[in-house]
């Protein structure tokens, strides 16, 4: 039995059929720079397989027209495209309601959308509670939101594996705090947030919880309700859907309460030059023509992801982030950042001497793509004391081999740089 | 048809590799006539420059910083060439080796000829230019006083 047979019985799962599944992927399919591609950058952006480009191709060959806005059959027909995209959001997060998925551009605008419509509730000396691990875009719409309000941020520090300081989230948890903000997976550490027990304390002050699920959706079963929480986020192009769509999950009870986020047409009910009422959820926060072909190519996404199994997925996941771990460890003069005890999908290191720069056009040239910076996530960095690192993240129909490969790059690299 | 693959070797040139493991002239410097910093928000890195000018003339040039070897061998590299240099020389070399590691048009002064081949990857151009950006930036309005660079 291979590792990878052993791990995903040992999860209760069948074995993920990899080759069958590569097969989907149109772009794994070439060299570069004379080697096959080992796309390893899935934390960046996913791949898309046939049956999403498909999807779209599709929907704009037979079905394209504006929504809400015709009787004729096309624009009936991409209503119920946009809406079955949708459909498959809420199923995927195990929302309550259709109404409670409004489409973003991504996880970005999603959490924008949050921040600015929460704003006009701050006051001064009130508190956003965030990580030490957060993505800029988690970060940066809050610090918007606070130098408009007197608002302040509460930044919950991380310890040196990479793990949130559960006791100092809730020392900080108090009676001006207005929101918690957090990843439920950091895309710089790959740590895996305890976001239900994060949520049950917030709750139990009456405060409500956003959680930044860019880096979760495709390695992990996600369940709203069982989580509880008020705020979910995600994008389509980091689970196999199309660049330019994105979901904000909101709990009814929270998208009436908020106060629209754009204006113009599609949200509202009736204008007119003194009074405008606001369409019902979740239009009342999508504002113009939506991005019809990216809910399309999104719903093919999760019908494809659902498909596989996300516990056949997140088996296979953790069986290469274990070897991965376990060989790049092995190579003198490496270190790894985020050695929390629960990981999703994402290895980070240092290579001493070395560049990740160097490091990832050194690689590059071999074929394997990872990424080297920062990460957005320059606090981490900070916290870690270095510039940036390199990255590894692995998606459903990366392989074993592609890692041997990636430990083989690495060792070019060493010889050549350090 | 797809460019020719171009050679690593070609990129990690010794010399490139020999400037970015012991860079030269890097040390803060306590008073400076010119200085500016620079980030490449590409991998955060960030490099300071410090020039002092004695009658008209670059007398001593250093910098701070972290950075990939390409970025390190070229602010290495220029801390030697700029030396010498009055301040108007400096800010043209700058502006042409700027031009040349872009385009790979032209040729680049001494050891930063072993730059040269940064244009074939886009994505490092900028780990070059950095510095030179930056001496650029330090020597902005030419004789004001560190500090309000
Ligand atoms: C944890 C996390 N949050 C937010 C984002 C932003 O996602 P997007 O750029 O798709 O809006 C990313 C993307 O890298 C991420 O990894």
């Amino acid at each position: 039995m291979s590792a990878q047979q052993a791990s995903a019985s040992a999860a209760g799962t069948a074995p993920l059929d990899v080759a069958a599944i590569r097969g989907d992927f149109p772009i794994l399919h070439q060299q570069v720079n004379g080697y096959p591609l080992a796309y390893l950058d899935n934390a960046a952006s996913y791949q898309r397989p046939r049956q999403v480009i498909e999807a779209i191709t599709h929907y704009y060959t037979h079905d394209h027209a504006n929504v809400h806005r015709g009787v004729h059959v096309l624009s009936q027909r991409a209503t119920d495209a946009q809406e079955a995209g949708r459909e498959a959001a809420r199923r995927l997060l195990n929302a309550a309601e259709r109404a409670e998925i409004v489409f973003t551009r991504g996880t970005t605008e999603a959490i924008n959308l949050v921040a600015y419509a929460l704003r006009e509730s701050l006051r001064p000396g009130d508190e956003i509670l965030i990580s030490q691990m957060e993505h800029h875009s988690n970060i940066v719409p809050w610090q918007l939101a606070c130098q408009r309000t007197g608002a302040r941020l509460n930044v919950v520090p991380i310890n040196a594996r990479g793990e949130l300081e559960l006791d100092e989230f809730h020392r900080r948890l108090n009676a001006r705090t207005r929101l918690v903000a957090m990843a439920h997976v950091s895309n710089a550490l790959g740590t895996v947030n305890p976001v239900a027990e994060i949520t049950a304390a917030a709750h139990a002050r009456g405060i409500p919880v956003l959680l930044d699920g860019a880096q979760a959706i495709a390695h992990r079963k996600v369940d709203v309700q069982a989580l509880g929480c008020d705020f979910y986020a995600f994008s389509g192009h980091k689970m196999c859907g199309p660049t330019g769509i994105g979901v904000l999950y909101g709990r009814r009870e929270w998208l009436e309460r908020l106060p629209p986020f754009q204006g113009g047409g599609d949200m509202i009910l009736s204008v007119s030059f003194d009074h405008t009422e606001y369409n019902e959820l979740p239009y009342k926060f999508e504002a113009g023509t939506p991005d019809v072909a990216g809910a399309v190519g999104l719903g093919a996404a999760i019908g494809y992801l659902e498909g596989i199994g996300l516990d056949a997925i997140a088996a296979h996941e953790d069986a290469l982030l274990e070897h991965a771990t376990r060989a790049v460890s092995a190579l003198p003069g490496v270190r790894i950042i985020g050695e929390a005890a629960e990981k999703a999908g994402v290895l980070s290191f240092d290579i001493e001497g070395i560049h990740p720069h160097d490091l990832g056009t050194v690689l590059d040239h071999q074929g394997v793509a990872i990424r080297a910076g920062h990460h957005c996530a320059m606090p981490v960095m900070d916290f870690f004391h270095v510039a940036g690192t390199a990255r590894a993240s692995f998606a459903f129909y990366n392989t074993h081999e592609e890692i041997e490969q990636l430990v083989a790059a690495l060792g070019v690299a060493r010889r050549m740089l350090a | 048809m797809p460019a020719e693959t171009p050679s690593l070797a070609s990129l990690y040139r010794q010399t490139v590799l020999e400037h970015g493991r012991q860079p030269h002239n890097l040390r803060p410097m306590s008073h400076p006539d010119h200085l500016a910093s620079a980030d490449n928000p590409l991998c955060g890195d960030r490099i300071t420059l410090y020039l002092q000018e004695r009658e008209g003339i670059l007398s001593d040039v250093s910098f701070e910083g972290r950075g990939c070897a390409i970025s390190l061998a070229s602010a290495s590299m220029l801390t030697d060439i700029v030396c010498g240099l009055s301040p108007g020389e400096a800010r043209r070399l700058a502006a042409s080796v700027v031009e040349t590691l872009g385009s790979g048009k032209g040729g680049l002064p001494g050891e930063l000829a072993a730059l040269g081949e940064v244009h074939a990857y886009p994505a490092r151009i900028r780990c070059a230019t950095l510095a030179w950006k930056t001496l650029d930036a330090a020597l902005d309005g030419a004789g004001r006083p560190a500090g309000t660079a």
